[in-house]
């Protein structure tokens, strides 16, 4: 077949070029949507210059933006006992604002008195746990369906879904603020996980003393200076490759680890949830932030003080095959820090916490 | 008038774009950079994590857990001597397998002589912020000269008792002492000729064997964790490290 002329393919493309031009500069309106469809108030989070300067933008699903509506909704029901099989717990009896959004109990107790294996977990920076892996072996692949979970376990609010879904809809306030939120009055999981995800991503922690040092707002002492030099040696402390420095503020790598805990695993961890015995006794490592209000310790909540978790790490530490590399020294159990070392350790974890978070008026019961 | 002008300039934009019976004129088309990973020609990858045993140089017999390290500055030489440079860094982690590929970046047809990276960071990169590597904990402490790790490659290895010991061997800027520090990023300058048609995908390997090997015969009973304060370690790797990268298959 004969190319067309160049000539004629400039004329094809300038006609191309015109009829381009004008669909661009159209001004004519759009035709008018069918249904008005109801947009709840936009509210994106509020990030603390520190975490802007240092992170990625926090991550916010697309099916699931922030609004006014649908934090507002969140929160109350995260406080509200009419999720559970009985009416008398919420989200926030083992995730409590004083303690950081987790309590003081090493198993907290669900509604028929029987207790967990895990200790509940705090609660804050959840938008920046990018991997998207929550609960302490990671099983939950979002904020959403992580608020699923405690409704139905037997050993928490033990109900069922559809049983929480009824009570919301026969509620007097609840149907009205799902309307707000979410543009209907018919209530599913979907949404009420939805508006639960939306206020727990609001609770963002970042307003502790050593953030303030950071951003040259306020001085530390010498032994809490001296604490992060043993935490940032790779010889002493090295907590840093799995809990962050100072440009790395999550103070968190929301990684899983065998930290050395026990020599027989008995949690699987991790391993339970991958079924590889490469992740056997893996747990995420939790972030340092707000210690002073979370203990105990641990994914099994053993260590009641922070004394006997640094004291785990510097000689404490026992083999079994998939523990970290990271952990050192283990056939001394770890590498013996010293008595001054370690209370200097102890001073500057304590200075990430964040007395202004627990007591944010916006992160309290409302109802 | 403006507008006749802009129609003009444009139908020649897209006339010129469209035209493919003019082979002299560049296009631009996407490349991807994959990054492959053996022991000395022996596919190596996360399923070979905790279970496939290796032996380096001088007889230590090691598993890895992890390997992550990062590739910056990636530049393609033209025939005429043009630099093509990369946008960005790629941080390859073996657990990740997303990131054993870079987003692909838009290059032009033509004929090339050369490939160029850098392991690790240069100084001046080195001293930027990237959220990313901060989320991903890739910092270097600030008392060892700051920046991010170059590498870091983790596992296993049987002592001389025959007991498995961990070892660390992560690399960065070389602390040589209290606030003096020294570079220790790789470049690698290769002479490679190849011609972009269309797509293309350029693979870069590493041989993981020669970090233990060339030309310090490197020996974890000696050197396994608590590296990154080590002078001496941290000089070796950089040693090693010059024979690691390769270039692969370049496929279209």
């Amino acid at each position: 077949m004969k190319k067309p002329s160049k000539i004629m393919n400039r004329i094809l493309m300038a006609i191309f070029s015109i009829s381009f031009m004008v669909s661009c500069s159209s001004n004519d309106p759009e035709p008018m949507e069918p249904a008005e469809e109801y947009i709840p108030t936009p509210k994106p989070l509020n990030v603390p210059s520190i975490l802007a300067q240092l992170l990625p933008p926090p991550y916010i699903p697309a099916d699931n933006p922030q609004t006014v509506e649908g934090v507002a909704l969140g929160r109350k029901l995260f406080y509200d006992p009419i999720l559970s099989g009985d009416g008398t717990q919420a989200c926030a009896s083992c995730h409590k604002p004083a303690n950081s959004f987790t309590d003081d109990e090493r198993f907290s107790i669900g509604i028929d008195g029987l207790e967990g294996n895990r200790n509940s977990m705090p609660l804050y920076n959840m938008a920046w746990n990018t991997n998207e892996k929550f609960f302490w072996d990671g099983r939950a692949r979002s904020i959403e369906l992580q608020a699923i979970a405690p409704v139905e376990n037997p050993i928490e609010m033990h109900n069922t879904w559809p049983n929480a879904i009824a009570s919301l809809q026969s509620d007097a306030a609840y149907p009205e603020l799902f309307r707000k939120a979410f543009g209907t009055t018919i209530i599913t999981k979907e949404l009420a996980t939805k508006a639960i995800a939306q206020f727990e991503r609001t609770l963002i922690s970042a307003n502790s003393p050593f953030d303030r040092y950071l951003m040259g707002e306020n001085s530390l002492t010498a032994q809490e200076i001296n604490g992060f030099a043993i935490f940032m040696d790779e010889s002493r402390g090295d907590c840093f490759h799995c809990h962050g420095n100072e440009n790395s503020p999550l103070w968190t790598d929301n990684i899983f680890h065998n930290n050395g805990l026990d020599a027989i695993i008995t949690d699987r961890g991790l391993g339970n949830v991958t079924g590889d015995p490469n992740d056997d006794g893996k747990f995420k490592s939790p972030s340092l932030r707000n210690l002073a209000f979370t203990a105990p310790y641990m994914h099994d909540g053993r260590f009641e003080t922070l004394d006997e978790v640094i004291n785990h790490y510097s000689e404490g530490l026992v083999y079994s095959p998939t523990i970290d590399p990271l952990m050192k020294a283990i056939s001394r159990g770890g590498v013996h820090l010293t008595e001054p070392d370690k209370a200097d350790l102890k001073a500057f974890l304590l200075s990430l916490s964040d007395p202004s978070f627990i007591n944010n008026p916006d992160f309290q019961d409302p109802n | 008038m403006k507008n006749i002008a802009f129609l003009f300039i444009l139908n020649f934009v897209l006339y010129s774009c469209s035209n493919d019976d003019n082979n002299n004129i560049p296009e631009n088309v996407p490349v991807t950079f994959q990054f492959s990973q053996n022991w000395n020609g022996d596919a190596v990858d996360k399923t070979d994590f905790n279970s496939t045993t290796y032996t380096n140089d001088i007889g230590n017999v090691l598993t890895i857990s992890k390997l992550r390290y990062l590739i910056s500055k990636i530049q393609l030489k033209k025939s005429d001597g043009t630099l093509i440079e990369i946008d960005g860094y790629n941080l390859v982690d073996l657990s990740e397998e997303g990131s054993l590929e870079m987003t692909p970046s838009s290059i032009p047809t033509g004929d090339y002589i050369g490939i160029s990276f850098i392991y690790g960071f240069n100084e001046e990169d080195n001293s930027n912020v990237y959220p990313d590597l901060n989320v991903a904990l890739w910092n270097w402490p600030t008392m060892l000269g700051g920046g991010y790790h170059f590498m870091q490659m983790e596992g296993s290895f049987l002592d001389s008792n025959g007991a498995p010991q961990p070892y660390a061997y992560h690399n960065g800027t070389a602390r040589v002492s209290q606030g003096v520090f020294e570079q220790n990023f790789i470049s690698f300058d290769f002479n490679q000729n190849f011609t972009i048609t269309n797509n293309a995908t350029i693979e870069i390997k590493m041989n993981i064997a020669e970090w233990y090997k060339n030309p310090y015969q490197w020996d974890l009973n000696v050197f396994s964790t608590d590296l990154m304060m080590n002078y001496e370690a941290q000089k070796h790797m950089n040693d090693n490290g010059q024979s690691v990268f390769s270039i692969g298959s370049i496929t279209q």
